[in-house]
């Protein structure tokens, strides 16, 4: 135990939307960054890097946390799940992405994937919201497009799906 | 907005994070939730040359319960500590605030040591620790103590934690019979720091009159701010609304706000006697029905 | 021609590759050894530059170049002047336009000095670290006011009073009318800085080939043709040597159309330079300062009013801060001097103001653009005149609106377009006449404000009526060409943010060309997909760009029919075309594809006839001769916590009129989004500068973006009057949402905490908790 314990650079193997990577990497890099430019996973965004707005939002361990307030080293021997994992394959939408389609829950689309990490690992919680239980479980998520209105028409309708699909 | 380099090095046990500490003294900091010092980092605002992280301590990661004091480790994060009904049962002031920290996505990073270690006066932790009568549990290569919350804070972002200290555990002590607690705060949006909060906690004597208070208030000075002096006029008297006015009054006095940019100094202060007032309304009401919260 | 899709709330084509993170927006380009950009940005507001010692930064490993204003040689230019004063009589204007990298002085904070290219941005960031400036720190011009002083310091040493430019406008002659006015309300009103602050900041990627001898740029803009044209020109390429891609953008709002901002034209420079990809990602640190601003005016305004409450005249005298620089010239103070007029008769206006320099950052058009301010005065005005005369906030509108036949209208004042102020058509009282019901404004007056007044609680309502100016030329144009597999495509030259176009686009030529929405491929914003353009903003992409493709799908239209009568020996009136077919009326079985008939357009053998040309393709463009005028009323029922100022709002309504709508659920979200962006500039947006020039807030923790708590459900109504300026009678509804919501929050507030009786009246934007308290305990 020494001095020598502290390292410029680090071996770091992780699970990312099921698939197991191992780099070397600084430990200063950003989680996101991570993600986008050395997995090439670029649908994650970044949006202010000091956890505020959450379009960097992932799941760690299937809990969303900020990608930009994480380092990748953080990450080491963790599981993280980002929007390309929510489709479950080419061509398709989950319901909660189809939900967000119908209601015209996106404009720009960037804030989009946080948002929806976000609120999958939320309904998953909590099947059954009100209205003004989704405005806060969205308020750490900020969109500048749409006054929020369908976002949060599109979570209460995927909240309605998914329970008339558990139901079947 | 990317971080300056550091070494890094994880922690394996409590006892190795503690002498790599001892060893790189204030050129290292402890990397917990990394909610507050990252972003302080991406912008350079802090820039340290190594980081311990305490991710890896899962040991470090707990809610104890003895005869309903509270013990909560350095790993433990905010939405545990929010989600764990024991919590909610013991300390019900520590289960009112934790909602209005941040978001959920920081809170499922962040940990209520590395917080309190930050000692953000603008945050509303601290006061809540001061308002609990909470203890710190400080550790180093060397051995351990206790600080009192009110012996904790000393200044903006500087606690009584040595360099070679880490925060490993906080105490918050069993809350008596006939209390009642309340956290109260305005902010700009949901999440955002306070512009101004309050922290009550209150307990009855068998009379039914004041036994013991204690107030504290975030956003209100260089620390977390006791409201002694107001807190000292509610013993032994009857929680009315005309001692509680008074008791607001007085807080509303001690008070050293500073303004920023989303408020006057002079609105933060009305706003301290405000919600002192409705917390304390609060918290008297939950004493004397005998639900804390 | 069917309208199948035109008009229907059609679902999103382009929503499948956003919502799965397929999307490409300029920080997901990935090339080969691409190196990566930061900037020394200036920490001061005004100063000079003694000396740059480099050095250090130049020796820290992975450092590539390090570029000063004085390495870029020739290169170095002015900015141009994007947008030419327009023609009124007796207008001054000194241009002064930015620069690539500072030479000798910074004008604002943020102003980029040194170009640093690493291996990494964490590198380049390390660089910059090490780059130490000689600084002289200059007096700095900041607030507006104050700066406009003659004896302020001055941003230009040869500009005293720091004067921009100064326009004076006039109809009638209101100082002689006003004389016979029942009223006269005088007041002051200022109207702060905010920030259009966009999801996904600006960014450049740049890759010069060198065996194409082509740079392809990819870019944040919402003009890729301009950006084209200007790169060639600055770099001595030719445009066909020059394509810039302006991909999926994560927002804009009207500040990432500011051309050319440093790093626009500093990176496809280095790109040649260094030969090797080049990235620059703003942060939102940068943001804050390097992307441009919008708001901040004050004016001195008076109202004459008759014993009616109609209005005589106005006047009004206003400074504009344009910040440092001024290369969109005057854009943004005419729009509030013409915007004010809004749906109103106005005999009589008299409008004078002063643009001035402050050591801020630049002020461009952001969503509204100008609008807001005068609408923030001419609603402020009618509400005091209510007051002053006994009637209501809605029945002063209702007494002043311009009449159903009154259009075109025109204000006898010159427009942002050059054009006069010419209002193409409008029906304002049945908008009101809807906001009012949907709100219920005469039951909450009647009973429930009371009834919950006698309960203690603070209560208020208001509306507001606006205008907004959408739509303006030049031109846009499209090329639609059927596909040999049957499906449709349609490129266009502007660029897209989010507004839908592949969707609202789709829907004009599906219902055109017979196919299915999503069988209607949109391409925009590549240039060399689509040489001509102007690009997205004024609200015009549906307008323009839309009429452009409805003509060109028409002509294809023809050119199915055409080819599909001569296939079937047939008249053209004897075809139907219908998903994705053309089949002959009433002859079972006898139909062709459109893929089949594009293959036959396109012969490999024979000959295509002299005069006719290959495919099923056409081209055309669209240039209406002014804007088309939308309309729209806001209406709002708030509480208020009288001892924490603390705001709720229970009831929004709006009614607005954009002409004929492509698609309600486009539209809806429009209008949804400009309302947040408008709820956060009355009440939660604020720049705050200090003396020095320097922004206090510059993190989104501290600039405060609406969250889904602080915006409420919207309760919205159309109606429909057609422009009769473009085929399609549509008008531009992009920034209508935001435009009124300033005036709506100091009417409801005050009407909430009856401040008017205290004698306390809202004047200022942005409002907060904090300022509403300050006001109401000193009255």
């Amino acid at each position: 135990m020494s001095s020598s314990d502290f390292e410029h650079e680090v071996k770091l193997s992780l699970t990312v939307n099921g698939r197991r990577y191992t780099r070397t990497v600084e430990p200063r890099m950003l989680l996101a960054d991570f993600l986008r430019h050395e997995l090439g996973l670029t649908g994650t965004h970044v949006g202010c890097e000091h956890g505020v707005c959450g379009a960097c939002t992932v799941q760690f361990d299937g809990e969303p946390a900020r990608s930009c307030l994480t380092f990748a080293v953080q990450a080491q021997g963790h599981a993280i799940s980002t929007v390309e994992s929510l489709a479950g394959g080419p061509g398709k939408l989950s319901v909660l992405q189809e939900a967000f389609r119908e209601c015209h829950g996106l404009q720009c689309g960037y804030c989009t994937p946080g948002i929806l990490m976000t609120m999958q690992a939320y309904l998953a919680q909590h099947p059954d919201p009100t209205e003004a239980e989704v405005r806060e479980a969205l308020s750490g998520n900020l969109c500048r497009c749409t006054g929020y209105q369908h976002i949060v028409d599109a979570v209460l309708l995927a909240a309605k799906n998914l329970r008339a699909g558990a139901a079947a | 907005m990317k971080p300056a380099p550091f070494r890094y090095a994880a922690a394996q046990s409590l006892e190795h994070a503690l002498a790599l500490k001892a060893e790189a003294g204030e050129e290292a900091r402890f990397l917990a939730g990394g909610q507050s010092l990252i972003p302080a980092m991406n912008f350079r605002l802090a820039q340290p040359a190594m980081l311990i992280d305490l991710n890896p301590l899962d040991d470090l990661d707990y809610i104890t319960v003895d005869n309903g004091a509270l013990r909560i480790g350095a790993r433990t994060r905010y939405s545990r500590v929010e989600h764990c009904a024991e919590v909610a049962r013991w300390q019900p002031l520590l289960a009112e605030v934790l909602p209005n920290i941040a978001h959920p996505q920081i809170r499922n990073r962040g940990t209520l040591c590395g917080n309190l270690s930050n000692a953000d006066p603008a945050s509303e932790l601290p006061a809540v620790m001061l308002a609990a009568g909470a203890r710190m549990h400080a550790h180093s290569a060397g051995g351990d103590r206790w600080i009192a919350a009110a012996d904790f804070f000393i200044n903006l972002f500087e606690t009584a934690l040595q360099p070679d200290e880490m925060l490993v555990e906080i105490e918050l002590p069993a809350l008596p019979a006939r209390s009642g607690t309340c956290f109260i705060e305005v902010a700009r949006r949901p999440g955002d720091y306070a512009m101004a909060g309050v922290a009550a906690s209150l307990t009855l004597d068998a009379n039914g009159r004041c036994g013991s208070a204690s107030i504290a208030l975030c956003n209100a000075g260089p620390t977390p701010m006791a409201a002694a002096a107001a807190a000292q006029l509610l013993i032994g008297g009857v929680l009315d609304a005309e001692a509680i006015a008074a008791a607001a009054a007085q807080a509303q006095e001690e008070v050293e706000p500073n303004g920023n940019v989303h408020c006057t100094a002079d609105y933060q202060r009305h706003l301290a006697g405000v919600l002192t007032r409705r917390a304390l309304t609060s918290a008297a009401a939950r004493a004397r029905q005998g639900t804390s919260a | 021609m069917s309208t199948r899709y035109f008009g229907q709330p059609v679902k999103r084509n382009e929503d499948a590759r956003l919502l799965t993170g397929s999307a490409l927006f300029v920080d997901d380009v990935e090339l080969s050894g691409m190196l990566h950009a930061a900037f020394l940005r200036s920490p001061h507001a005004h100063a000079k530059i003694i000396s740059i010692d480099v050095e250090a930064a130049k020796a820290r490993p992975g450092v590539i170049a390090i570029y000063t204003a004085e390495d870029l040689g020739d290169y170095w230019q002015h900015g141009p002047l994007l947008v030419p004063p327009p023609p009124v009589p007796g207008i001054v204007f000194n241009l002064r336009t930015q620069v690539p990298l500072a030479k000798g002085v910074t004008r604002h904070v943020g102003e980029p000095v040194v170009l640093v290219i690493a291996e990494s941005r964490y590198i380049a960031e390390d660089a910059v670290g090490d780059i130490y400036i000689d600084w002289e720190a200059l007096p700095v011009a900041a607030e507006l006011e104050a700066a406009a002083r003659p004896d302020a310091p001055r941003v230009y040493p040869d500009i005293p009073g720091n004067v921009a430019a100064h326009a004076h406008q006039k109809r009638g002659d209101y100082g002689r009318a006003a004389k016979d006015a029942h009223v006269t309300i005088k007041r002051r009103f200022t109207y702060d800085h905010g920030c259009s602050q966009p999801m996904e900041t600006r960014g450049v990627v740049a890759q010069w080939d060198n065996k194409a001898d082509k740079l392809t740029i990819w870019d944040t803009t919402q003009a890729p043709v301009a950006i084209r044209n200007g790169m060639a020109a600055m770099l001595g390429l030719s445009e066909r040597q020059v394509r810039v891609i302006a991909p999926f953008i994560g927002g804009g709002f009207g500040p990432k159309i500011m051309m050319f901002y440093p790093e626009e034209v500093l990176i496809p420079w280095v790109a040649i330079q260094l030969n090797t990809p080049v990235k620059w990602i703003e942060d939102r640190a940068e943001h804050f300062f390097a992307t441009t601003h919008e708001r901040g005016q004050i004016h001195d305004a008076e109202m004459a009013i008759d014993k009616e409450g109609k209005i005589i005249g106005i006047k009004d005298v206003f400074l504009h801060d344009t910040g440092a620089y001024d290369p969109y010239g005057l854009t943004v103070p005419i729009n509030s001097q013409c915007t004010l007029l809004g749906p109103y008769v106005v005999p009589h206006y008299d409008s004078m103001f002063t643009a001035v320099f402050t050591n801020k950052t630049l002020v461009t058009p952001y969503r509204g653009a100008g609008r807001q301010h005068g609408v923030f005065v001419m609603e402020r005005l009618l509400d005091i005149a209510a007051r002053e005369i006994g009637i209501t906030p809605a029945e002063i509108r209702r007494r002043n609106f311009i009449a159903p036949d009154a259009f075109p209208y025109n204000h006898g004042i010159i427009y942002q377009d050059f054009t006069e102020l010419t209002y193409d058509s409008g029906n304002y009282e049945p908008i009101l006449d809807q906001v009012l019901a949907t709100i219920g404004y005469e039951k909450f007056l009647a009973e429930e404000q009371p009834r919950l007044r006698a309960e203690g609680k603070c209560v208020g309502i208001a509306v507001v009526c606006y205008v907004e100016g959408t739509g303006i030329g030049p031109y846009e144009g499209a090329k639609v060409q059927v596909q040999a597999s049957g499906k449709v495509s349609v490129v266009t030259g502007i660029g897209t943010q989010g507004q839908g176009h592949f969707t609202s686009f789709a829907q004009i030529v599906a219902d055109a060309c017979g196919v299915d929405v999503t069988n209607v491929e949109v391409i925009t914003g590549d240039t060399d997909a689509f040489y001509w353009g102007a690009g997205t903003f004024a609200s015009r992409g549906a307008v323009v760009a839309g009429n452009a493709i409805g003509q060109a799908a028409g002509l294809v239209r023809q050119k199915i029919l055409a080819t599909a009568a001569e296939h079937f020996e047939c008249a053209e009136t004897d075809l139907i075309i219908e998903n994705g077919k053309v089949s002959l009326n009433g002859v079972p079985g006898h139909s062709i594809t459109l893929g089949e008939l594009a293959g036959m357009a396109n012969p490999m053998r024979g000959a295509v006839a002299p005069g006719t040309e290959p495919g099923l393709e056409a081209t055309s463009y669209f240039g209406p001769p002014m804007g088309a005028t939308a309309s729209g009323a806001h209406a709002m029922i708030v509480e208020v916590d009288p001892e924490t100022m603390m705001v709720e709002i229970k009831r929004y309504a709006v009614a607005h009129d954009c002409g004929v709508v492509i698609n309600p659920l486009i539209v809806e979200g429009q209008v949804q989004g400009g309302v947040a962006q408008g709820i956060g500039n009355a009440f939660f947006e604020d720049l705050v500068y200090n003396d020095e020039g320097q922004l206090l807030n510059a993190s989104l923790a501290d600039y405060l973006l609406p969250s889904s708590m602080d915006v409420p459900r919207m309760e919205m109504t159309h109606t429909v009057t057609p422009s009769p300026l473009n085929p399609l009678g549509i008008k531009g509804v992009g920034e209508a949402g935001a435009i009124p919501v300033g005036p709506l929050f100091a009417q409801a507030l005050e009407d909430a905490l009856q401040l008017p009786k205290r004698g306390v009246e809202l004047l200022d934007i942005p409002l907060s908790p904090s300022k509403l308290w300050e006001l109401a305990r000193n009255a």
